[in-house]
């Protein structure tokens, strides 16, 4: 009896289920599964991290060449700034010195001045033993407003331009792809299989086959040089976005639009009472589909708005700020910084839209 | 009588009220259509054809008097075009590093994210996702800093490991890997993809093989994979068009010079600067069909390899 019951004790210590190892097993594969994700989400995270250190620097921290934005610290002396060092001496302590006149290199006597006191002291040894002493000193905010106020490339003219064009384009691509959708998704219209068919297939034609003489076009009817290539081809729809908001209009249930029409309500009326309150987030992923492919849009501003510096928007913009803050790469990086804050912002606000909308042009087709 | 009689004209008249009103909803079909029918005249269609017919011309935009058909000669310039061979040559060593990669980085990462051994999916749905949205103009200089030779984090790593400090942007080697790892960064709109179709995989599909004892690289190959298929290949021909239509890091990165020794002279940013900066667009326009031509006959290749692969479950959806 007694016997048996202290194994029964010591048995309730020691897990002897037979789950206890396929436990243990779980946890080793949550552990190594979301250890390696970290270690590629670093990877993919790295360069935000890059951008941001690095528009957090001054000019002296990028030339001192450091990987995070640290100031030497320095000690007033006679009027000039000297580098402070924690010197190690010969008794194994350290004491914070201002370096006055260093032999870089070799093992020499250097001399220092002792910030407490202002005496000299004469220390021998390798400049190498040296440690700098420094600060960490972010200057992100006020690198931001110094592109942001630069007086070459106008930021805040782009950021209405870019503005101006991405609305006008939503307004667009709303009217439009709605309307094509609507045709698609309600109404008998002969051959339409094909036609969608079509449609579908424009997503795989490369651009540059219309792209010639579209610019040639643009250019004979005068409009190169203004907005109109950028907005007024959203007017006429495009495949991606009549996908998708087809896809969903044929998931509303036509028992309302039969309801509206014998109460009398036309086409266009059914649309806009029935259809469109009922596609609210569909219509939400669109416009930031819109937002975000204005947004970042580079070609289309390079070609149809060389050299109109004062219409051109934020993508062109910064390309431009590069050419002329080619050597501040701490300018550079914040300008960046002011480029994708926009679009980055957008979609972790309306993640859930956009990446629906991503998932039913991508996987149904 | 009489009641019969009412009777058969009053269907006549449902008759011809069904009939009205099809017509009527078929018309009101083309209105609402019409932004599309004309959009695709007008900026698909019409541009097409019109740039077949300025490939047979001399069409200068600078030159407007001296517009005329040249009896082929743009296509006799594709012949003796120096910098051709290296427009192709350049985009086919790209499209062997980036085609593959296009397929397998988004599958993996999608398989990553679908593991049910994985803590936090969403958040890191969101944060692989996220360098996609960034403009490509951002992520160009911000890649362009992060390889730079002696200040980028790459080196620094690179360097502290004793693998020195390789010349990503300027070694005509390292070029391709170097553009690829930009690449790379954007695969988060593929990956969501990805991930998606294989969410839709029907879970008794995985318990059977479990049941018959398949391991999980068996279910991989012969499950999880013709499962997403279709998907896989609309990536597939979506990352060729888009290899053909490659330009603005090359561009932004190296200010379309072509460096290092033409390696990144890509067919697009040959075409752009023959048609835009010296706007020939009569050559532009050759340029523009050969590729459309080449990039044709790839998709068309591809269809055609994908009966052997691609898995259709329950018939093909438009």
């Amino acid at each position: 009896m007694t016997t048996y019951s202290k194994t029964s004790i010591a048995e309730s210590y020691i897990n002897t289920s037979p789950f206890y190892g396929l436990q243990l097993k779980k946890l080793a594969m949550y552990s190594t599964v979301t250890l390696f994700a970290c270690i590629i989400l670093i990877g993919f995270l790295t360069p935000f991290a890059y951008a941001i250190v690095t528009a957090s620097k001054d000019e002296p921290q990028v030339k001192r060449g450091v990987v995070l934005p640290y100031t030497q610290d320095t000690y007033t002396y006679e009027g000039k700034e000297l580098p402070l060092y924690e010197v190690p001496l010969a008794d194994g302590t350290t004491r914070t010195l201002a370096g006055l006149s260093l032999k870089r290199g070799a093992t020499a006597q250097n001399e220092f001045i002792d910030p407490q006191t202002n005496e000299i002291v004469i220390w021998e040894g390798n400049y190498r033993e040296l440690k700098e002493l420094e600060t960490l000193e972010i200057h992100l905010w006020e690198n931001i407003t110094s592109v942001w106020e630069n007086k070459q490339v106008n930021f805040p003219i782009m950021l209405r331009n870019t503005f101006a064009i991405a609305i006008l384009g939503v307004i667009g691509t709303l009217l439009s792809c709605i309307s094509v959708a609507y045709a698609f998704a309600r109404f008998p219209i002969p051959r339409k299989r094909a036609l969608f068919l079509i449609l579908v297939s424009t997503i795989i034609l490369p651009s540059q086959v219309t792209l010639v003489p579209t610019f040639g076009f643009f250019a004979a009817i005068g409009w190169t040089g203004t907005w109109l290539p950028l907005i007024v081809p959203h007017f006429f729809a495009n495949a991606y976005n009549v996908f998708l908001l087809r896809q969903y209009f044929l998931t509303l249930p036509k028992e309302l639009d039969e309801a509206a029409m014998i109460d009398g309500a036309g086409p266009f009326r059914i649309l806009v009472s029935v259809i469109i309150p009922q596609s609210l987030p569909v219509i939400m992923a669109v416009t930031i589909f819109h937002l975000v492919f204005a947004w970042n849009d580079y070609f289309n501003p390079l070609i149809y708005l060389l050299g109109k510096t004062e219409l051109q928007p934020i993508a062109v913009g910064i390309q431009r700020f590069n050419y002329v803050y080619d050597v501040k790469p701490h300018l550079i990086q914040s300008s960046m910084l002011i480029g994708l804050v926009f679009p980055v912002f957008l979609f972790l606000v309306a993640q859930r839209f956009f990446m629906r909308g991503v998932v039913v042009t991508g996987v149904e087709k | 009588m009489d009641i019969t009689k009412s009777s058969s004209s009053s269907q006549v008249k449902v008759k011809e009220k069904t009939f009205s009103l099809y017509r009527r909803q078929q018309l009101w079909g083309w209105v609402f259509l019409s932004p599309w029918i004309i959009g695709l005249f007008a900026f698909t269609i019409m541009p097409m054809l019109a740039s077949l017919v300025f490939s047979f011309m001399d069409f200068k935009l600078t030159e407007p008097d001296a517009i005329k058909f040249n009896d082929f000669a743009n296509y006799k310039k594709l012949l003796v075009d120096p910098l051709l061979g290296p427009a192709l040559s350049s985009t086919l060593k790209f499209a062997l590093i980036a085609l593959p990669l296009s397929i397998i980085v988004p599958i993996g990462l999608a398989a990553l994210l679908n593991s049910k051994y994985l803590i936090g999916r969403p958040i890191f749905r969101t944060l692989f996702y996220m360098p996609y949205i960034v403009p490509v103009v951002s992520s160009a200089y911000i890649w362009g800093g992060v390889l730079n030779t002696d200040t980028g984090w790459l080196n620094r790593i690179l360097f502290d490991l004793g693998l020195g400090k390789p010349n990503w942007l300027f070694d005509i080697n390292l070029i391709y890997p170097a553009l690829n790892i930009i690449g790379i960064w954007g695969v988060g709109n593929a990956m969501l993809i990805m991930l998606a179709s294989m969410q839709g995989v029907p879970t008794e599909l995985y318990e059977a093989a479990r049941v018959d004892g398949a391991n999980g690289l068996t279910i991989f190959r012969r499950i999880t994979f013709p499962m997403i298929s279709p998907v896989v290949f609309y990536n597939l021909i979506i990352s060729v068009i888009g290899i053909f239509r490659y330009f603005e890091v090359p561009y932004i990165l190296k200010e379309g010079t072509g460096d290092p020794n033409n390696a990144t002279l890509f067919y697009n940013i040959h075409l752009y600067k023959n048609a835009f900066a010296q706007q020939d667009m009569g050559y532009g326009s050759t340029l523009a069909w050969l590729m459309f031509v080449i990039a044709l006959a790839i998709t068309l290749f591809l269809f055609a390899t994908a009966r052997y692969w691609v898995y259709y479950g329950s018939g093909e959806q438009a």
